[in-house]
């Protein structure tokens, strides 16, 4: 079934009775030539892009909870394509020209909002890194520009621009950037896959993956045995608890990403806008509420929520840069379980074992990577070789000395 | 989360910085490990869902290193111990 403006005026007029479930609710078949772990953004985005681009049809996402469930319902709805080194950058510009048609191509409102994104900058050196990010996300196609400060007053008129410690000297901005609705790409890409004859299998949790002589057979389930030809690891969050059933450790730690709401607000936010001193980055929901966000906590942990600490940098973030947040009330926080990888970039790559693939590594960049990450991912899957633009998420990277580290701070997790 | 110091009693974690795994404190000699154990210790780790032992450094107090036994699904923390201690407890000097 089709959405389109007509049909939400006809069902309007009738009382909101024909509306049919977005997808379907299949008990898992005996096989599939490929089965997706993890029905979150991106292993549902993979689905939808095998069906849809690359015709493989008979294929299952298997999820432990309920569908979108984990980040893809947890993050700042923030995307962009503002990285600097090439092995990261053509990625990250494919995800974001991939947004930018995402509606029109799965048929569903995800409220993709290009309202930009500033990055400011608030020294002479900084504003010399920014230049050469500039000019690197421009090689790649992107759009990029740097801001005076003259530019950002008559933008955010409301920041504190002469902050003894930190004055704003400029921005760097992409007008391509802004914010999507979360849920909505999970349902989207739901809707879409299951169209195209995908199964998704919710409250199934994979409890073990089958390896016979080195090839991946299938997986068991709560929901009993399936076998798959190819099986397809899309668990950020958790890729090392399902990695630890094919025996595999992951250069990978999970940590937990924190984020903030304020009560709803009238629109005052032009874009997305990040601290260049500290770690804090706001945009502004359709509903009004400011959506904000800092560090990770900084320790391993799978549990969904943070600590006190880092609660209190974000604000202090926030009242570095725009102090009027202080009058808004705080409404809710939570966290999510990140993948930290050890040069902060992710994995999309095949494992030691013949059928069994991974994707994993997103630590906190998962969201915009969605469309992409699932494009490259269904690639992979479909044809055995990586996308042109995914050449470089191999996990034997560090082996080679060929690590993907955008801030250069090395095998540290939790300084990425 | 507080962390009960065995010399200073109980801090707040904040005064603490995380390294990571305690597995982190037996590295392989540089001169005779392979490739392989090398790039092992370096970059692969265990990430696991519950109890967890792990280095922290209270650099905002005494500087000592701590091996912390922290559940990561509660982050109930159940013992600390000195990490010297654990260290010499395996043989090692120092």
């Amino acid at each position: 079934m089709g959405y389109s403006a007509f049909k939400v005026f006809w069902q309007g007029l009738t009382g909101n009775k024909g509306w049919q479930p977005a997808w379907r609710e299949p008990d898992p078949r005996p096989q599939y030539d490929i089965i997706i772990i993890g029905g979150g953004g991106h292993g549902l985005a993979t689905a939808y892009y095998l069906a849809k681009e690359f015709g493989v049809r008979n294929v299952a996402v298997v999820e432990k909870g309920w569908l979108g469930s984990g980040n893809i319902g947890r993050n700042t709805t923030i995307i962009r394509a503002n990285y600097l080194l090439p092995g990261n950058q053509p990625f990250y510009e494919l995800s974001l020209k991939l947004w930018e048609n995402l509606e029109q191509d799965f048929n569903y409102n995800a409220m993709v909002s290009q309202r930009s994104i500033l990055n400011l900058i608030h020294s002479d050196p900084q504003r010399d890194a920014f230049a050469r990010r500039a000019n690197a996300m421009r090689l790649s196609g992107a759009d990029s520009e740097l801001l005076g400060p003259d530019e950002i007053r008559a933008l955010c008129p409301f920041l504190d621009f002469d902050n003894a410690r930190f004055p704003i000297q400029g921005a760097l901005r992409q007008k391509r950037g802004g914010t999507v609705r979360h849920d909505a790409v999970a349902w989207g890409y739901a809707r879409g896959a299951d169209m195209h004859g995908v199964d998704i299998i919710q409250n199934c949790e994979v409890t073990g993956i089958d390896i016979t002589d080195g090839v991946c057979t299938g997986v068991q389930t709560t929901r009993g045995p399936i076998r798959a030809k190819k099986v397809a690891m899309c668990a950020a969050g958790s890729s090392g608890r399902v990695a630890a059933l094919a025996d595999m450790r992951l250069p990978i730690e999970s940590h937990v990403l924190q984020a903030f709401v304020t009560e709803g607000l009238k629109p005052t936010l032009p874009g997305v806008i990040t601290f260049g001193a500290g770690h804090f980055y706001v945009s502004q929901s359709d509903k009004g509420g400011l959506v904000f966000g800092g560090d990770i906590d900084g320790y391993n942990t799978y549990a969904q929520r943070g600590n006190l600490p880092v609660v209190e940098d974000v604000c202090e973030g926030g009242m570095a840069i725009m102090p009027m947040i202080g009058r808004a009330r705080l409404l809710r926080g939570w966290g999510g379980v990140m993948d930290m990888s050890m040069d902060g970039s992710p994995f999309i790559d095949k494992t030691g074992t013949q059928g069994l693939y991974v994707n994993a590594g997103w630590c906190y960049g998962g969201f915009k990577a969605t469309p992409a990450s699932g494009y490259c991912y269904a690639h992979l899957l479909a044809k055995d070789q990586p996308h042109e633009v995914a050449t470089q998420f191999r996990l034997d990277r560090f082996r080679r000395g060929a690590p993907i580290d955008e801030k250069g701070v090395g095998a540290q997790p939790n300084l990425h | 989360m507080i962390i009960n110091h065995p010399l200073l009693g109980p801090r707040d974690a904040a005064e603490f910085v995380y390294l990571g795994d305690a597995s982190l404190m037996d590295r392989p000699d540089g001169m005779t490990a392979s490739d392989e154990e090398m790039h092992d210790y370096m970059y692969l780790r265990d990430n696991p869902a519950g109890e967890h032992r792990e280095l922290w450094y209270h650099e905002q107090g005494d500087r000592s290193w701590l091996v912390v036994t922290r559940n990561t699904l509660t982050h109930e923390i159940t013992m600390v111990e000195l990490a010297r201690d654990v260290a010499r407890s395996r043989g090692r000097s120092k």
